[in-house]
């Protein structure tokens, strides 16, 4: 019985700073290091403080795993490895790696060269930091140290966003992180093997919604687009930099060459041309229309979609323009978006949510008069559109990926309790398996039984399958051999060899009994009633010339009683190992002989 | 007899030389025969070591043996098999012993005890599985024998309790391939272990390899394939089996389920944890959906495919395969298809949609909501979603088949269908729109459907396009509007791409003869006329106008109020769109003109019997009057040949039994308008120039009996042993005329030898049908053949000449379908003034399109023939992606074709047409493929496999001027 314990610095029955910190069979992983967006001052990173009171990380931690680029699950990471300090090694897919960085840096920038911050992380910092990242492959099992190895799985949420696969012996944990179980435009499906983990810890963001098909939504967005160009109507769509941004692309730049349209398509710059340049050398992780045609032409190289140049915005004709930040509450998006405000002919499809107090937010709830800064009243005459896409898996997609890994536990993370709450009682009913939604900093443990492998050698196990049938799955089968415990490892092996190895002489042990037969014949016809009386019985029984029978190897005996002629004493004799046999026997011929044989 | 006959004619000419050779090569392959197994024999003995005896062993591999000497082979490496102690040498052999036993012609059941006394003493699981997998092929040859089949079945029980799962694999083929089918044998059998093989198999279902338990489940299958009716019981195993965790094991087991779902549709199955019992045939439904969402992407096809071929289920379990219940933040929520719905009954359509406007709106039972769907709920929901596009593809497949077979349950699954129309793949889009097709006499459109279905007009792949108007074609739209939305969409299509003009006009032309009351209230709109006054009459050259007018002549075709609201010029446009389109534009009965512009269809085409019989009672009457003096038979052949080629122009459905007949009496025609001429009665010498009518028939009659065999799709045995009759008439016919022009007699000894060959190659392809052929010239041949065998060549001459003018001519049996391979080139149209200008010495790339009727595997035989004005000719095969396959018996081919030449001084025309080419070779007589085949060096092609090209397109001309390079 070893135990698994999970304490969620963050993430726990929360959405945003992901940081849950796991410790199987004695070696503690984090898994994930991120922000709250919602936060500005200390809460925004997790309490690292919780993980140890006292003492370096470095000791503490084996290692840290990050799942995705996205900052609610790696915006800490500067901050706890320079700032905090640790110095082990942090796993990452390859892609994860290349973006990470660039996204690091332009939170730093928004946080430090925009608000004026100090005290925070700084560019070297996050260089030094992504020097003690371990890039991994899909698959590729990477052992951390002599126990303790990692896996990737694809988890299709963004580029390079991976489930992680954590096992230690025979105990095993997988994190989700955040994943999509629907192939979008750009990425496939998240897809696990069945490795039956003892814990499955999901994200539940989506915990109590049914998605309606993506074609639906894929085909709406494209109509409007298309009706308002065609109307001669410029349109904006509001994005955040990476992710779903490159899926409208996509989605977009598709269309547009299968419908031969001439509008043009503009992309404001920034740091999307460099994270596009990762996105074209990540070939392998998109999905499977893309992978397919990159021979002929990457899909990510846009024959369309141009970068954006402020004055194109004033420019007659149709187009359609895709601007950061995706809120609408700074920067280019909001510059254009006055601009275009005024015109019935034009649109802004807001492709995600919105926070609260936000342009975006005001104007998918209907406010047609807007005022900006410098109390001037805009009025919105364009249409405001919205559309949701989303790369989380939804309730249906959660429990999907559940049957397939098929775990022992599932732990919820990263998710609303309320919703989580539902989800938990739905699982539990289903799969039947034990279901945790600890909050920030509650310790969940579990205890699993694991299975403790045992080396038996080659020539035992070959002698065991020959006598008996071949193994079947449903019923165990009975070994004779001797456990050997040496030096941590396990070793079942024949007695003869552990007799060798021990240095000890082996001892027979030999069971006998004495029958009593009331027999008034002479010994040898005596003998021959018994025998003709076991060979009945499916036993190889064989009469000697010294006057004793053998059943297979346990040996019969007939004396004369000394002191009564009459009474024909029977000598059984078997060895331990055929106790059950020679048990029979004895009980057998305690009933005495058949009259009939003479 | 061709022997026979060869070695006569050697024997009066020995001059031959070539001949000789041919003789002394097969004498010298003979020779080497027997030695085969003696030098296999040295060689093995000469082996020191392992690696050398398998050197020899796949040296030996590579040539083949011959019926005679296997038995000698086997006996021989039998012998080493035993002497030999390396296991890959042992393995070789074994596998060795299995090829060999495959030879044709030889019967393995002498070797099968020494196979069976090997497995005895083997030890090692590799050469164990391979001798096994010998017996299996020693087996299949040997089906016909019950005793040698049980015999192996039960070696095979015997040893499926080895711990090589290789070996038990193997054993389980083999009983699945071998085993008892018919229960009356298996009763009798002395042997337990034969007796229920489907017990054997089933325990091996809970084998702990996952290879065997493959291969028990594929056994199975096996047996079933065979005609075993399997266990009922075996269902709840192979349920078990879904839930594998190796993904071959399930993708089997999926197909096992389905199997017996057809086997037992109706019993009755309990629900596990609850006591209601459903039908077998919906639970193994229920089953194979959930497999639809499985792990692995191999299953996902497998379960998705044999979903569409289980049209027993019942409806309600098919409906809920489109069922999926939305929510959010639980609370229920409405697809958009739903909402679509709503939205078109309402009377709203396409409103602007707000943010919220999905709005969750009722609240729902946490306790009902079931997320891991119980049965088929939602399965082609993920099929049509899934990631890799071939299961979506075959989800859309099972989407249509069972549409096809359900009316309500093609209704439903429309807006899914119409989803698929907008797949990022264009592969899955082509296949949702051909689906669509299928099922359109099930459905009618709503307009929001149609409005997505008419978006996709505007992709800009022509396949796609051109799928889309075919299902136009088809569909039923419930309103006028509609109809008005499709006709605009296809307007703007015309303007994208005016090459689609064609096919939108034959759209339209469906679309308006569907429709013609949804027409009607539209024409005033469509033809701008107005009740006072005149408006500008439209341009009759703009192909919109054309297209727009093509809809409404077809749906006035059955509406007569419609003509009433046309103007003037539109019953002027008729006239000239009735002439220049007569294929789109049907005949209208208009007021005052009394069928003016339609004079003759009209008239025929009600009447199809009558023609059939017309046909029929033509012939018979050229097949019955033989007796008549040569100059009526000519005549009425004349006569007939007319009357069929004005019969193929006015019945399209008779033109190719039409067409064909007709080609075959004029090939009778000619022939006896060839041996009526005066020639054969004068001297030799004087009518040298006068041949050429005899000399060109025979060419003549030679070429249509080409097209006779090779352009008719629907030609069966009999009409081709008529048609090589003709064929060997006409080459008698030139033979003839040869010795009668030709002085000497040296170059006939060949060509007289060359006909005896062919008349004797006749006889052997055709023995089967000579008795249908009394009284006719080959018969007679045949008759007199060991005299002409022996005869000088103006013996063998002069006897064909009377024979020839004696023969009766042959009844040619009409089979049920004939078609005659057509082509048309619709691209390049050949009319433009302006040349086609590249600087020589560099390619220019010529688009063309060509529609090909009642072709044969057309990427075989179509040819396309690029003549330049200097008579240089060239050939193109065009790849086999270039053809499109729309509909049965049509192709079409779209292609482009590299031209170049050297510089021109002025634009000069090239011609491009299209070929069919054929070689006689590929008739219909296969040649029995040997099982050495990749051995085979290379058999030498029949004597007389003449290859050829039969052009069957119009030429047409393009202007190209090649320009000499600037430098």
């Amino acid at each position: 019985l070893t135990r698994l314990s999970f304490l969620p610095p963050g993430a726990g029955q929360d959405v945003g700073r992901s940081c849950i910190l796991v410790s199987i069979a004695g070696k503690n992983v984090m898994l994930d290091c991120g922000m709250h967006m919602g936060y500005n001052d200390d809460r925004r990173f997790p309490d690292f403080s919780y993980i140890t009171q006292n003492g370096r990380l470095t000791d503490f931690l084996d290692c840290v795993i990050i799942s995705h680029f996205h900052l609610d699950h790696c915006g800490a990471l500067p901050y706890f490895s320079e700032m905090v300090g640790y110095d082990g090694p942090i796993y990452m897919t390859h892609p994860t790696k290349a973006i990470c960085p660039i996204l690091l840096e332009d939170y730093r920038k928004i946080t430090v060269d925009k608000k004026g911050e100090t005290n925070f992380f700084t560019s070297q910092m996050i260089k030094d930091c992504m020097k003690k990242v371990v890039a991994v492959h899909l698959h590729q099992t990477v052992q951390v140290d002599e126990e303790l190895e990692i896996k990737a799985y694809y988890a299709g949420h963004v580029l390079g966003a991976a489930m992680f696969q954590i096992k230690v012996g025979c105990e095993s944990v997988v994190y989700t992180g955040d994943y999509n179980m629907t192939p979008d435009r750009h990425l496939g499906a998240a897809w696990i093997d069945k490795c039956r983990p003892d814990l499955l810890i999901t994200e539940s963001t989506y915990a109590t919604t049914i998605r309606d098909s993506k074609r639906c939504r894929e085909r709406d967005f494209l109509k409007k687009v298309h009706e308002t160009v065609e109307r001669g109507g410029k349109v904006l769509i509001p994005v955040f930099a990476l992710g779903r941004a490159q899926e409208l692309c996509i989605l977009l730049e598709t269309f547009w060459e299968r419908m031969n349209l001439k509008a043009p398509i503009y992309f404001s710059t920034g740091l999307t041309e460099k994270a596009n340049h990762y996105y074209k050398l990540f070939i392998t992780w998109t999905n499977q229309k893309i992978r397919k045609t990159f021979v002929q032409r990457n899909m990510f190289e846009f024959k369309h979609i141009k970068a954006f140049d402020r004055a194109f915005a004033d420019n007659p004709g149709p187009m359609v323009v895709f601007a950061t930040p995706g809120m609408l509450h700074a920067g280019q998006s909001l510059q254009i978006f006055r601009k275009w405000a005024g015109n019935e002919k034009n649109m802004v499809i807001m492709p995600g949510y919105c926070v609260q107090g936000t342009v975006g937010h005001k104007i998918l709830s209907g406010q047609r008069k807007l005022e900006m800064e410098g109390r001037q009243i805009l009025e919105v005459k364009m249409q405001v559109e919205y559309m949701s896409f989303s790369a989380h898996a939804d309730a249906k997609g959660i429990m999907q990926l559940i049957r397939q890994a098929e775990p022992r536990n599932v732990l919820l993370v990263h998710g609303e309790a309320k919703k989580m709450e539902f989800l938990k009682q739905k699982i539990e009913q289903e799969f039947h398996v034990s279901c945790y939604m600890p909050a920030n900093g509650e310790t969940t443990t579990i205890f699993t039984n694991p299975s403790i492998p045992v080396d038996i050698s080659l020539g035992l196990l070959k002698r065991e399958t020959t006598i008996g049938l071949l193994p079947d799955a449903k019923k165990p089968k009975l070994m004779h051999g001797t456990l050997m415990m040496k030096d941590n490892s396990f070793r079942l092996v024949s007695p003869e060899q552990a007799l060798k190895e021990l240095g000890l002489a082996e001892h027979q042990l030999r069971f006998t009994c004495r029958v009593h037969i009331q027999d008034p014949r002479k010994e040898h016809e005596t003998v021959l009633r018994v025998y003709n009386h076991l060979k009945g019985q499916d036993y190889s029984v064989q009469h000697l010339p010294d006057g004793s029978i053998t059943v297979e190897s346990i040996l019969i005996q007939a004396t004369a009683h000394s002191e009564d002629q009459g009474t024909k004493v029977l000598l059984v004799s078997w060895t331990y190992q055929d106790e059950e046999l020679g048990s029979f026997l004895t009980s057998l011929l305690k009933k005495g002989l058949p009259q009939s044989t003479a | 007899m061709a022997a026979h006959l060869k070695k006569r004619v050697y024997e009066e000419f020995t001059k031959v030389v070539q001949q000789q050779h041919e003789d002394l090569s097969t004498k010298k392959l003979r020779l080497t025969k027997p030695s085969k197994s003696a030098a296999l024999h040295v060689d093995l003995c000469k082996a020191t070591s392992p690696a050398d005896a398998l050197q020899y062993l796949l040296q030996f591999t590579r040539k083949p043996v011959e019926v005679e000497s296997v038995e000698g082979v086997v006996r021989i490496l039998l012998e080493h098999y035993y002497k030999e102690n390396d296991a890959s040498v042992r393995l070789k052999i074994a596998s060795l012993l299995g090829l060999l036993s495959k030879t044709a012609g030889f019967s393995p059941d002498c070797i099968m005890d020494d196979a069976i006394n090997t497995l005895q003493n083997e030890k090692s699981h590799q050469v164990l599985a391979q001798l096994l997998d010998t017996l299996l092929v020693i087996g299949t040859k040997l089906t016909e024998n019950p005793p040698v089949r049980m015999r192996l079945v039960e070696v095979a029980c015997k040893h499926l309790t080895d711990s090589s799962h290789g070996v038990r694999n193997k054993c389980l083929q083999l009983i699945g391939c071998l085993g008892p089918v018919e229960k009356g044998l298996a009763k009798e059998g002395e042997s337990q272990a034969a007796k229920d093989v489907q017990k054997i198999i089933g325990d091996h279902f809970n084998d702990q390899d996952p290879r065997v338990r493959t291969a028990a489940i594929k056994a199975m299958l096996q047996l079933h394939e065979r005609g075993l009716k399997l266990h009922q019981a075996i269902y709840s195993q192979a349920c078990k089996l879904l839930a594998d965790d190796y993904e071959q094991v399930r993708s089997a087991a999926v197909q096992l389920i389905w199997v017996l779902s057809q086997l037992y549709p109706e019993s009755i199955v309990p629900i596990p944890s609850s006591n209601e019992e459903i039908r077998l045939v919906d639970d193994a439904f229920g089953k194979i959906c959930h497999m639809v969402s499985d792990g692995s992407w191999v299953v996902r096809v497998q379960a998705a495919k044999l979903l569409g071929s289980m049209q027993q289920v019942s409806s309600h379990f098919l409906e809920q395969t489109l069922d999926k219940k939305l929510m959010s933040d639980l609370r229920r929520k409405r697809t958009a298809h739903e909402r679509a719905k709503e939205l078109y009954s309402s009377g709203e359509f396409s409103s602007g949609r707000k943010w919220g406007d999905d709005a969750p709106k009722e609240e729902i039972d946490t306790g009902a909501v079931n997320l891991i769907e119980s049965g088929a709920c939602g399965a082609f929901v993920h099929g049509l979603e899934d990631e890799m596009y071939e299961v979506r593809i075959a989800a859309v497949e099972a989407l249509c088949m069972l549409a096809q077979s359900s009316p309500s349950f093609a209704e439903k699954c429309l807006d899914f269908l119409v989803d698929m129309f907008n797949d990022e793949i264009e592969e899955v889009r082509l296949q949702s729109i051909h689906t669509m097709r299928k099922i359109s006499n099930n459905i009618t459109l709503r307009e929001d459907q149609l409005d997505t279905v008419l978006a996709v007009l505007e992709d800009s792949s022509r396949d796609i396009r051109e799928a889309l108007h075919e299902l136009l074609c088809c569909t039923n739209v419930s309103t006028k509007e509609g109809i008005h939305l499709a006709l605009v969409e296809l307007l703007k299509n015309l303007t994208k791409y005016p090459t689609d003009r064609e096919s939108i006009w034959k759209c339209l032309k469906f679309l308006g003869s569907r429709h013609p009351t949804l027409v009607l209230p539209l024409v005033p709109e469509l033809l701008s006329t107005h009740p006072f006054f005149d408006t500008p009459e439209p341009d009759m050259d703009d192909p919109a106008y054309i297209a727009v007018l093509v809809l409404i002549f077809n749906a006035a075709k059955s509406c007569p109020t419609m003509p009433a609201l046309f103007s003037d010029h539109t019953f002027r446009h008729y006239a000239y769109l009735r002439d220049s389109l007569s294929h789109l534009v049907p005949p209208l009965r208009l007021p005052g003109r009394k069928l003016v512009s339609s004079p003759v269809s009209p008239t025929i085409t009600p009447h199809e019997d009558p023609s059939q019989q017309f046909l029929h009672q033509s012939l018979e009457r050229v097949y019955n009057l033989q007796h008549l003096d040569p100059q009526g038979i000519q005549e009425l052949l004349e006569f007939t040949i007319r009357d069929l080629q004005r019969l193929g122009e006015l019945q399209s459905e008779l033109a190719g039994m039409a067409d064909f007949t007709a080609t075959y009496l004029r090939c009778q025609l000619l022939l006896i308008k060839a041996l009526q001429e005066k020639l054969w009665n004068v001297a030799a010498p004087l009518y040298l120039k006068q041949n050429a009518l005899a000399s060109t028939a025979a060419k003549q009659i030679l070429e249509e009996t080409y097209k006779m065999e090779f352009m008719y799709s629907g030609v069966e045995g009999r009409q081709v042993v008529i048609i090589h009759h003709m064929r060997l008439q006409a080459k008698a016919l030139q033979l003839i005329v040869t010795a009668r022009t030709t002085r000497g007699v040296e170059p006939l000894f060949g060509m007289c030898e060359k006909f005896l060959q062919e008349v004797d190659s006749f006889q052997r392809c055709f023995i089967s049908e000579l008795p249908h052929m009394q009284g006719s010239f080959v018969d007679k041949l045949l008759d007199l053949m060991p005299r002409l065998v022996t005869s000088k060549p103006s013996e063998v001459v002069k006897i064909l000449q009377t024979t020839l003018r004696q023969s009766t001519f042959l009844h040619l049996p009409l089979p049920e379908q004939l078609h005659r391979a057509t082509a048309n080139i619709i691209e390049p149209t050949g009319e433009s003034d302006n040349p086609l200008r590249f600087t020589s010495g560099l390619v220019v790339a010529l688009d063309v399109d060509a529609t090909l009727e009642h072709v044969q595997d057309p990427q075989g035989t179509i040819k396309i023939q690029v003549l330049y004005p200097d008579g240089q000719a060239q050939l193109i095969h065009p790849k086999p992606t270039d053809f499109r396959n729309p509909g049965p018996g049509r192709h079409r081919l779209i292609t482009q074709v590299y031209l170049s030449h050297t510089a021109w001084t002025e634009p000069c025309q090239i011609e491009v047409r299209l070929l069919l080419a054929y070689s006689s070779n590929r008739s219909k007589a296969k040649i029995p493929k040997s099982t050495w085949s990749e051995s085979l060096e290379a058999l030498p092609s029949s004597e007389n496999g003449i290859e050829g090209t039969i052009p069957f397109s119009k030429p047409v001309k393009v202007y190209i001027m090649p320009k000499p390079a600037r430098r």
